[in-house]
């Protein structure tokens, strides 16, 4: 009873002065609306560039580096156990790109239940020959099925289909780059040289575009069998163990156990790309601060408002008083004013943000570098809609606390007597 | 008969801009059922003692017992109830919320006490209208009304919880000749038809002589209880 009557008299007031109200509402309406637009817009963006490199990036990456062997013949030796050795011009060994054991690791790996997928990989320098033309590239033998589904590798095939791969004996998907400068369309076959000097006929069957220009040029996928083939190795040779896992922050603990147990490099993806996060937390940040700023601004309005209103309604509030209204009744009654602006204002807030961003998702937006993506990306986290509202009834309560303090110490005597 | 109000060794000082004794040692008492009015003249603490007597102002020394109950010590939640349920208030100004109609203005003070459902309040707060002849007036808004109507509006306001006793302060003050006969006709009609208890502070020498009792003030003290 006493919370409708409070309720009532809240309404009656802000209505009488509606305009002002108004006003102050659509300040924290605005404010609201940019901050949803803002960090759907914002997170949107932050998602698509992390997902250029965070999807596409094993969280672990098992390979071995080319590099000479820890253990020279000499140190083996009995009689110059001991001893201090000068050994000159070591040279790193070819075979040491192999994973060793590579099929035994695989099975381990799948048996881990932190691990999501493996996907195997065999890279290798090739030249692309083009009439008399060699162009040097990368070719990368993969498992089509496994590279698409831990790490989305069909996004980027924007010409053909990655199980081609498969189907197609001898098949290759070229980088767009590359294919721009051999000049050759799906269907035709060029000849790939590795660089032991094997020379292979491989049919074009499509194109992928991964958004890094420079990638695009030299690398290409094949099958990892025809890899193998091509390059005269048995069908364990692989030089990468891509992992994935279910929990990503796990992998540079993850990596450094695995580098241990299967005596390999292994890389994690935030040691790899340390400066991803950095950038997507500032973005955050800047959203976060602009958001808040505003309602800030907006939480002024409202004081300024509710300051106002009670120096208009100074006989009112002396009245209420003098007819048994309690000074708590009164902070209630301009404090419920200041949350229904913040429920009403902060609701059409979050309404013209889900609109606002909708358009923005709505506007083109094609780039060479995101085959994917046709429009600017938007993220309707309904967590930010959440953020939203709560960040408005919050200022509009602090805004209100304030004045309505000061109406309920209003002393009804001084109002009364000065008239 | 039973005291409505009573006052012991009131005294209340200003200490701005220098200390100085407003009400110097006030005791009365007033009966339940008289109509009582308190005249001097203009800065002899008539009004203070008035809103000291209201439960409004706390700043005393002395003893206030209103239906016996001594208020010292009460909460400003409480004694905003002893002023809701107990003490109807009409002041110079009428002080009607214009956001609200007529009858809302009359029936603020019976919601705030919530003692009954809401139909039975409109119910009453139309009958007291009607016994200030402004049944007409419901609907309006207080800005529509002239200064006699507003101020038998807060009349109506001021007995709708069916308070102990009314306090008024200076309750003509703003009326013309022919308005204050009207509010005066009210207030004696409370009195002897209802047997409403009263308090009216006035400086009006005529309005006091219909009065049942007056007390008369000077320098913060009472000079004459006159029984009349």
């Amino acid at each position: 009873m006493n919370i409708r009557l409070i309720a009532e008299i809240a309404r009656s007031l802000l209505l009488a002065r509606f305009k002002q109200t108004l006003v102050a509402a659509i300040g924290v309406t605005f404010s609201i609306t940019m901050f949803i637009t803002l960090l759907s817009f914002m997170t949107g963006l932050n998602n698509m560039l992390d997902s250029l490199i965070v999807n596409r990036t094993p969280h672990i990456r098992l390979y071995n580096e080319i590099r000479p062997s820890a253990e020279q013949p000499v140190n083996q030796y009995e009689s110059f156990k001991g001893m201090h050795h000068f050994i000159h011009s070591i040279k790193p060994k070819k075979d040491l790109a192999n994973i060793r054991n590579s099929l035994a690791i695989m099975h381990s790996l799948k048996q881990d239940k932190r691990v999501m997928g493996i996907a195997p990989k065999l890279s290798e320098q090739v030249f692309y020959t083009v009439g008399t033309v060699d162009l040097t590239g990368v070719i990368n033998g993969i498992d089509p099925e496994e590279e698409s589904r831990l790490f989305f590798f069909h996004d980027y095939v924007t010409t053909g289909n990655t199980a081609d791969l498969k189907n197609t004996p001898n098949s290759i998907i070229l980088g767009k780059g590359a294919a721009e400068k051999m000049m050759v369309e799906p269907g035709d076959v060029i000849t790939v040289t590795t660089v032991k000097g094997n020379k292979m006929q491989l049919k074009v069957v499509g194109f992928f575009q991964s958004g890094l220009a420079d990638f695009d040029k030299v690398n290409s996928y094949t099958s990892i069998a025809t890899a193998q083939k091509m390059m005269g190795e048995a069908s364990d040779y692989i030089t990468d163990i891509q992992v994935k896992l279910y929990d990503i922050n796990l992998a540079p603990a993850v990596a450094k156990e695995y580098s241990l147990i299967y005596g390999t490099e292994a890389l994690d993806i935030q040691t790899a790309n340390a400066q991803f996060e950095t950038g997507t937390f500032i973005r955050t940040l800047i959203s976060y601060t602009v958001g808040i700023t505003l309602l800030i601004v907006a939480g002024f309005g409202i004081y300024n408002i509710l300051n106002m209103m009670i120096y208009e309604k100074m006989d009112s509030i002396a009245i209420m008083k003098a007819t048994g209204f309690s000074g708590r009744d009164v902070k209630m009654i301009f404090i419920g004013i200041a949350l229904s602006i913040g429920l009403f204002g902060g609701s059409a807030g979050l309404a013209f943000g889900y609109g606002l961003s909708s358009i923005i998702d709505l506007i083109p937006f094609r780039t060479q570098a995101l085959p994917t993506i046709t429009t600017y990306p938007v993220n309707y986290n309904p967590k930010f809609y959440l953020i939203g509202i709560v960040f408005s009834l919050i200022t509009t309560y602090l805004s209100g606390f304030f004045p309505a303090k000061k109406a309920s110490r209003i002393d009804p005597v001084i109002i009364i007597r000065g008239k | 008969m039973e005291n409505a109000l009573e006052a012991r060794d009131i005294i209340k000082y200003f200490h701005d801009p220098v200390s100085f004794q407003v009400i110097k040692k006030i005791s009365f008492e007033i009966k339940k059922g008289e109509f009582v009015s308190i005249i001097g003249k203009s800065g002899c603490g008539k009004s203070t003692l008035l809103y000291i007597l209201s439960t409004m102002d706390t700043e005393y020394e002395g003893a206030l017992l209103i239906d016996g109950e001594l208020m010292k010590n009460k909460t400003e939640r409480e004694l905003a109830r002893v002023r809701n349920k107990k003490i109807g208030f009409v002041f110079q100004f009428h002080y009607l919320l214009n956001e609200f109609t007529v009858l809302k203005n009359v029936m603020l003070p019976g919601m705030k006490l919530a003692e009954r459902p809401l139909d039975e309040i409109e119910q009453m707060a139309f009958e007291k209208l009607k016994i200030l002849g402004m049944e007409k007036h419901v609907l309006k808004k207080p800005n529509q009304l002239s200064g006699g109507e507003k101020q038998r509006v807060a009349i109506a306001r001021a007995l709708i919880n069916n308070p102990l006793i009314i306090m008024a302060d200076e309750p003509t003050g703003n009326l013309d000749k022919r308005n204050s006969e009207t509010v005066l006709e009210i207030f004696s009609r409370l009195a002897n038809e209802f047997h409403q208890t009263l308090l009216i502070v006035t400086h009006d020498n005529e309005f006091a002589s219909r009065t049942h009792r007056i007390i008369e003030m000077e320098d913060g003290k009472i000079i004459s209880p006159l029984h009349l």
